[in-house]
């Protein structure tokens, strides 16, 4: 595994989240081998690799979502500012509301647009009325769809396009006042218009937040990434700079996968 | 051409199996309301039976009646929906052999004859817990009867709710419950409406369990009491057919008071399918 962070875009960040020798099985089934990886604050962090190589795994253990699976066992730690997440003293709770998910298909809740993203801020006290109204407005702001949707907020989430629907759910992930934003696959469902869209928001939201993106398209990874991870049966087989990945990957299952003999 | 002829002969034997099923309904259903409607007057739903039961109205039955289903939506719908819940969200940190021996009790609960419901309503409230024959000891007993209808259906719906919603919730940092009491049950909410309101509509018309747990045979006014007797519509039927001094006098009480119970039982049934379009149009 080889890392290089000496480039000067990662000069002035900080590490986030570290893997420390990082094991996950379901069942029988080893799903992520001695994961080793240090993500940084205020980048774009991609994983990326084949279907079925743990990547989407990986993401869901920095937020514990594996937890929700009864034969998902863990070993080893997933740091975040210095505590380990998977300590018996962690509130899994609070660990989630630090932390924002967007996930491959848009998924807003049968409620309004409104009501979707005031879901988070209710359940964890953080205001009601004006207060309530801001934060959907910035969070709105913030997954820039606040313009689209700011005369039709009490409407069905359904009624919005699928592109705007994704925008909507980063949105509700923004709405808990998040640190860190996973996403996985976030653009698989959408068109070409709609992926460029979040894609700009990406980079906008690095600026305030540590984003993990998981993708199984190489452009998008190379797009808007600093950071590149390169994944295979559930082991990182390299990580490094975007460019140094794309431009001269180490390992040879990088490079097949990069110039498409595989994949 | 062989094959064209058996396909054909198929084909027209599954139309006329399907015809003859809405044959039998719409010509039950017509018979009852033809002959039974004009009967039907507001002093007949208004006024108790009278001159011997051979004349008269049938309100005390029709107040017994809506009074029990009513009790009945009140001990079942909580129960029912609640062990719903619990296993289509909670049973992943159970003991699968302990879900298993709930969904075999339930399972079987369904196909258990509803004369025995009726024993079991007689020894248990009747007589063991002291309810004696009474509105109370009835409802107690149909919730028992209703019970798995409205488990296996909620069930159902509560499963129906698409995963990606629960992940949401619960990456937003939600615990089970909010998740379950937030997104969860709201969404799922017209199947579970619909799911009570099939099983207390399979209960409005049940009549073996209400004779053995408190139905009389004529009852002046009704009570209002929960701890008294009662008449209901599916025993003033029974009773007007089998025990009237004079059954073909009766007749045309009798097809009025079907003809009430049929317009209650398919009115619930016509509103439970109208939440369960509306239900689907909500899931694209």
């Amino acid at each position: 595994m080889i890392t290089t962070l000496d480039t000067p875009v990662l000069s002035r960040v900080t590490d986030k989240i570290s893997f420390k020798d990082f094991n996950l099985w379901y069942g029988d089934n080893h799903v992520l081998k001695d994961i080793n990886v240090r993500i940084k604050s205020n980048i774009v962090t991609a994983f990326m690799g084949p279907s079925g190589c743990g990547k989407s795994t990986l993401l869901r253990s920095i937020d514990r979502m594996n937890d929700i699976i009864p034969i998902c066992r863990i070993e080893g730690d997933i740091v975040i500012d210095d505590v380990n997440i998977y300590d018996e003293d962690v509130d899994v709770y609070e660990l989630r509301k630090r932390i924002g998910m967007v996930f491959q298909k848009p998924n807003p809740f049968p409620m309004s647009i409104y009501d979707n993203i005031a879901y988070g801020p209710k359940l964890h006290n953080m205001g009601k009325g004006e207060e309530l109204d801001r934060i959907v407005e910035t969070s709105l702001r913030g997954a820039a769809l606040w313009d689209e949707v700011k005369d039709r907020l009490h409407e069905s989430a359904f009624s919005l396009s699928g592109g705007q629907q994704q925008r909507l759910c980063i949105a509700r992930a923004l709405s808990i006042n998040p640190e860190i934003i996973l996403m996985d696959e976030p653009c698989s469902a959408l068109d070409p218009i709609a992926t460029i869209k979040i894609e700009a928001l990406m980079r906008e939201l690095k600026e305030k937040y540590t984003v993990v993106l998981v993708t199984h398209n190489l452009q998008q990874a190379a797009r808007v990434s600093e950071m590149t991870a390169f994944m295979y049966l559930g082991e990182i087989i390299e990580f490094g700079s975007t460019r140094d990945i794309f431009e001269n990957p180490q390992n040879e299952l990088t490079e097949n996968y990069i110039t498409g003999k595989f994949g | 051409m062989k094959k064209k002829t058996s396909e054909k002969l198929v084909f027209s034997f599954l139309k006329a199996v399907a015809a003859m099923i809405v044959v039998v309904v719409v010509g039950l259903v017509g018979y009852i309301l033809v002959n039974g409607l004009p009967v039907l007057s507001f002093k007949f739903l208004t006024k108790p039976p009278s001159n011997g039961m051979l004349a008269g109205g049938i309100s005390s039955a029709i107040a017994g009646t809506l009074m029990i289903m009513i009790l009945t939506m009140v001990f079942a719908i909580p129960i029912g929906v609640g062990a719903a819940i619990f296993l289509s969200e909670y049973t992943d940190k159970v003991d699968p052999r302990i879900i298993r021996m709930v969904r075999l009790s339930i399972n079987n609960l369904a196909g258990v004859p509803s004369i025995v419901y009726g024993l079991l309503g007689l020894g248990l409230f009747v007589l063991f817990m002291g309810f004696r024959f009474s509105v109370l000891s009835a409802s107690l007993t149909l919730s028992f009867l209703t019970l798995p209808v409205i488990i296996a259906a909620s069930e159902e719906a509560l499963r129906n709710v698409p995963m990606a919603y629960r992940e949401a919730s619960l990456a937003l940092g939600a615990t089970k419950w909010e998740t379950t009491r937030n997104v969860v049950i709201p969404t799922a909410l017209p199947g579970i409406m619909t799911a009570c309101i099939l099983g207390l509509s399979r209960a409005a018309g049940e009549t073996a369990p209400l004779l053995m747990t408190g139905a009389a045979y004529y009852i002046p006014r009704f009570s209002g009491s929960i701890f008294k007797q009662f008449m209901a519509l599916s025993t003033h039927i029974f009773f007007m057919s089998t025990q009237s001094p004079n059954p073909s006098l009766t007749r045309p009480i009798q097809y009025g008071t079907i003809a009430v119970l049929l317009i209650i039982v398919l009115s619930m049934n016509f509103a439970a399918i109208i939440i369960r379009s509306r239900y689907r149009r909500r899931f694209r």
